[in-house]
């Protein structure tokens, strides 16, 4: 039944006088309760385990025992039950007088009760480092760790060069050439990291409730792509029911990913409404800001030669892990009068708005908010020209859904 | 202390366990019937020649059903059970109507019987038999899994047993398999899905408003600080239990299947973490558990009460539950957000109690790859810059100091109860960062502190501990990392990682008791090959969790990086430098490596390790001639391109 404790004691035992005793004293730590050696002892390991327990480790020959004290501090810090132990508890104890405290020995402080008799710490070299793993430490010089050869993974790297790559593939010599062609491809590339995704995402589609006539609004996006480049579709507009669209665009872009947040967005955008319609050449920026804002922001160069600018940001707040709240803001600026489509130069409108939605899909967000928007300068004129309003509260009401 | 099944104790662990969507099934949680436990052993295949079929079925959980692909009318797939020495030849049945393919995970075979479609061989095409044949020329745990798409994750995998041609070292009255997984009733390509849309989407346990108000997780100082890094330290799994249910033997945590003992026998627990997402952290409470194997291989008895593994990896323990009790075996999902259950009992029908999900872990800036700052969880990697023992003396400021690294001055320590100081610590450095406000540093509680500047490689050197706003550090400074391509899947690099091979794994560093660390482990036998490494090869985890990358050195394997160029019989070090703040198992097929943990000639042989976020590990392996995968045992961050090929070829083949 104890054949492993034994194992384990015999395993040091034969490398190591010195470490006979910490080994052993370990393994015991390691089975409380259990007794020693029981019946199968003398059957499992006889010959050795009679020698380990019956010699001591001052009759082995000294460079063994060099090498062999190195490897027991090596591996005490395995056989240590504390080891990676959080001593966070000992907040304000006094360091320095531990300093003073003879502190070569890797295994003051455990109980070595078990161990009377045995000469351990006399064999136990000074080494402050005991037990602790030095290799990450190159070019240190240590102490302790002159003389003695080091073996297997204690030995540092050399600087061997790389073997080129070749290439050939070692299957195709058992499954052809062919096969194997077409499963690099198809097994191996495709599904590692070369798939094509998609989404659909509108992150306003909603009722809006206010003074005169309700109305509508949407503003969504879809692309399909890799990783770093895709194709995107944007979409937003708004009108009144009973009445004809207020405004309605779409966009078709070029998406490149600039860095791990960051999407460089190219294309033309068409102008459904207002009418005269308009397209435009467009450039923009699309990402994820530092503070986990997801801002957004384009220039747009008209058929005519007109230039406007968008910029759009937004923040989800987590209330709860099922609650959400959406603060957004929507900015238009144009560079010029446009009479034709009631665009004033400078700021020509913003929306800010404050959504709460409820994810308890995440899929399919239903949400409720509110929604401030405000025509500016000529733009605003222009609309009070025409009779139409320029802007004003709303209470809100829609999902924010993807697939 | 046995006792009957406490109803209500089984529901609390299985309403966590199964999160909101497993539970919407026919009725609601509390009214469910609980299972008595299923005691039922998995079934067996032996012998020298083996048939398996592979095939869609479904499945029971917590006694909702499941579509999955399952071996012989099972999931998980039979056991198979071998002899070392023997020579096997295993008829693989493809029933589905797609692709299939076995990778044997851990056993040495030539590398054209590896299982691996488009490296070791072209796949098994759907509705067609596939035969492997290879010599059986090791012994221990090990498991089979599809290497095709993403059928692991619904149910394409099992255990496999090698029994030793000599006398086993290891000693045991009866044995028990606990195959861990997830299963999620969604498909896998759904769950990717998700992932590729919103990272977040399955984290149910992020950080809120309403927590910060009710004073929970971070304060708000830590908050902008991480936000302005655009980092979310709850981000610790990516598909969590709001859609797995985690499995033992295929068995639910309400299923509760059960393992039978006889008190005072030696129980040989070989466990398998087969899932294809999860870290698991398997405790037994009140039963501690002495590991004698990892990875198949034997290694000194060490005894501890807990430990962390991440997909593929295995480990053997021994228990000897001395009473007529039973014992809840736990394997809790390394974010919390469920656990996996069996109950370990003298007969049929017993239970213990659950204990409930602990706290989420949030990560740290040490999970960051910034370990020297991260003074609230010092560790031994850490520590081993610090000047010759001569700074203890203002090491009663660092809170969380780790006792591995304490050994230094550890004289007047004698006596000392470690398991209360441990208790005492709990509270103290449970976030990791207490007692360090990172924009101002705290360097006061520091200043003493010695880092052996200049001989600590990557080590800023002192003064940039003082004052330091973290937030404004450069998160991607390719300096660091001149071997990781610049671009967009690579969001971070760890600016100071350090070896966390002595840490128990994240979220364990204050549980009050004994977790395993990699340096605990030392091999049974004399490693086969002690040869010096002939050079070393570094290789970046990289990731970005936005748009839901991973690779090696930044790029994907679909992009067709060179292989990983090893000379058969060559030695070399690999050191895996973790730049992103998750967790990656890194599996090498066809050889075992062993770890670089200071165990010389006896360093544990493992064929996966959990590399730490942030962190680093090293191990040195032997080329074997082939051509063979090396990936991320995390199924989504491979199908995301964490994968390479490593070619290993004879000296006179490489190419010049």
């Amino acid at each position: 039944m104890s054949r492993s404790i034994l194992l384990a004691g015999f395993a040091s035992a034969v490398i190591a006088g010195p470490a006979f005793g910490q080994s052993m004293d370990h393994s015991m730590h390691n089975m409380p309760g259990m007794t020693m050696p029981a019946k199968p002892a003398a059957k499992a390991a006889p010959k050795p385990t009679r020698k380990a327990t019956a010699k001591p480790a001052s009759k082995r020959k000294a460079p063994a025992r060099q090498a062999a004290s190195r490897r027991a501090q090596a591996q005490a810090p395995a056989t240590d039950p504390h080891a990676g132990h959080d001593m966070g508890g000992m907040q304000g104890m006094d360091m320095g007088g531990q300093q003073s405290a003879p502190a070569a020995n890797p295994h003051a402080g455990h109980d070595m009760s078990a161990m009377s008799g045995m000469d351990a710490p006399a064999g136990t070299p000074q080494d402050p480092h005991a037990g602790h793993d030095m290799s990450a430490m190159p070019g240190m010089a240590m102490a302790g760790d002159q003389g003695g050869a080091k073996v297997g993974t204690d030995l540092p790297p050399g600087n061997k060069p790389a073997p080129a790559p070749s290439d050939d593939h070692l299957a195709d010599r058992f499954w052809g050439a062919k096969a194997m062609a077409t499963s690099r491809e198809d097994d191996l590339r495709r599904e590692h990291g070369g798939m094509t995704y998609y989404q659909v995402l509108f992150n306003l589609a909603e009722y809006q409730a206010r003074k005169g006539s309700d109305g509508y609004r949407w503003d969504g996006e879809a692309w399909v792509g890799g990783d770093i480049d895709r194709l995107w579709l944007k979409s937003e507009g708004e009108g009144g029911f009973g009445k004809s669209l207020d405004s309605a665009e779409v966009q078709a872009l070029y998406s490149h990913a600039l860095d791990p947040y960051w999407n460089l967005q190219a294309g033309v955008r068409y102008d459904i409404k207002p009418n005269p319609s308009r397209t435009y050449a467009t450039v923009g920026i699309e990402g994820l800001a530092p503070y986990w804002f997801e801002v957004e922001g384009a220039l747009f160069l008209s058929n005519k030669g007109e230039v406007l600018g968008r910029a759009e940001g937004y923040y989800d707040q987590r209330i709860t892990n099922y609650f959400t709240l959406q603060p957004r803001v929507e900015a238009n600026f144009s560079a010029q009068d446009v009479p034709e489509t009631g665009t004033g130069s400078g700021l020509t409108d913003l929306e800010a708005g404050l959504r709460l939605r409820y994810e308890g899909r995440r899929e399919f967000a239903p949400y409720i908010g509110v929604s401030w928007e405000r025509q500016f300068g000529d733009t605003a004129r222009y609309s009070r020209a025409r009779g139409g309003d320029t802007g004003g509260f709303s209470f809100v009401a829609g999902v924010r859904t993807w697939f | 202390m046995s006792r009957v099944l406490d109803r209500r104790q089984v529901l609390r662990g299985a309403t966590m366990a199964g999160g909101g969507l497993a539970l919407s099934a026919y009725m609601p949680a509390w009214a469910q019937p609980v299972s008595a436990g299923i005691a039922k052993p998995l079934p067996t295949v032996s012998g020298e020649d083996i048939t398996l079929k592979v095939a869609h079925q479904m499945m029971m959980i917590d006694g909702r059903e499941s579509h999955a692909i399952g071996i012989n009318g099972t999931v998980p797939a039979p056991l198979i059970r071998l002899r070392e020495g023997q020579n096997v030849r295993i008829h693989v049945v493809n029933d589905l109507d797609e692709e299939t393919s076995i990778h044997w995970h851990g056993l040495l075979v030539p590398f054209q019987m590896d299982g691996v479609p488009g490296i070791s061989f072209p796949g098994i095409p759907a509705r067609s038999t596939f035969t492997y044949e290879f010599p059986i020329i090791q012994s221990g745990t090990y498991w089979y899994h599809s290497h095709s798409g993403l059928q692991e994750q619904e149910g394409h995998y099992g255990p496999i047993l090698i029994d030793p041609k000599n006398p086993d070292p290891v000693q045991f009255d009866r044995e028990h398999v606990i195959v861990l997984s997830d299963h999620s009733f969604q498909h896998p390509h759904y769950l990717f899905d998700r992932l590729k849309k919103e990272s977040g989407y399955f984290n149910r346990q992020r950080q809120t408003l309403a927590g910060l108000l009710a004073g929970k997780d971070q304060p708000l100082q830590e908050r902008l600080m991480w936000g302005k890094m655009r980092m979310d330290p709850a981000d610790v799994a990516d598909v969590t239990g709001s859609t797995y249910s985690y499995l033992v033997n295929g068995h639910g945590p309400r299923d509760n299947w059960t393992a039978l003992f006889k008190p005072g026998e030696r129980v040989r627990l070989r466990f398998i973490n087969a899932s294809s997402m999860t870290t698991f952290n398997v405790r037994i409470p009140g039963l501690p558990m002495t590991v004698v194997a990892a990875d198949g291989l034997n290694v000194r008895p060490v005894q501890i009460d807990e430990f962390q593994f991440g997909p593929a990896e295995t480990y053997d323990a021994i228990v000897s539950p001395p009473d007529m009790r039973a014992y809840t075996l736990v394997g809790e999902s390394v974010d919390r957000s469920g656990m996996a259950r069996a109950t370990l009992a003298p007969r049929e029908g017993m239970a213990a109690e659950v204990p409930p999900l602990r706290k989420r872990p949030l990560a740290t800036m040490k999970d960051m790859g910034m370990g020297g700052h991260d003074m609230g969880t010092m560790d031994h990697g850490a520590m081993q810059g610090m000047g010759n023992g001569a700074t203890g003396a203002q090491a009663g400021s660092m809170a969380g100091m780790d006792h591995s690294a304490m050994n230094h001055g550890a004289g007047s320590m004698q006596g000392m109860d470690h398991s209360q100081m441990n208790r005492g610590a709990a509270g103290a450095a449970a976030g990791g960062m207490a007692g360090m406000t990172m924009p101002q540093g705290q360097s006061g509680t520091m200043t003493g502190m010695d880092h052996g500047s200049g001989t600590m490689p990557g080590m800023a050197g002192d003064q940039s501990m003082a004052g330091m706003d973290m937030g404004n550090m450069n998160m991607r400074d390719f300096s660091k990392a001149p071997e990781v391509k610049k671009g967009p899947g690579v969001q971070t690099i760890s600016a100071m990682p350090v070896d966390r091979t002595g840490d128990p794994g994240q979220g364990l560093e204050n549980v009050g008791h004994r977790v395993l660390t990699y340096r605990d482990l030392t091999a049974l036998d004399r490693n086969p090959d002690t040869r010096a490494p002939e050079r070393e090869i570094k290789l970046h985890l990289t990731g970005n969790m936005e748009r839901y990358m991973w690779g090696f050195d930044g790029e994907k394997l679909s992009e067709n990086p060179d292989p990983i160029t090893l000379l058969h019989g060559e030695r070399v070090r690999v050191t895996l430098i973790n730049d992103t703040m998750m967790g990656h198992p890194i599996h090498i097929h066809g050889h075992f490596f062993e770890l670089v943990t200071g165990k010389g000639a006896y360093a544990p042989r493992k064929h996966t390790v959990l590399v730490q976020p942030g962190g680093t590990v090293s191990w040195d392996v032997t080329g074997e001639e082939g051509d063979w995968a090396f990936h991320c045992h995390m199924l989504y961050h491979m199908h995301a391109g964490m994968m390479r090929v490593v070619q290993v070829r004879k000296a006179g083949e490489a190419a010049a």
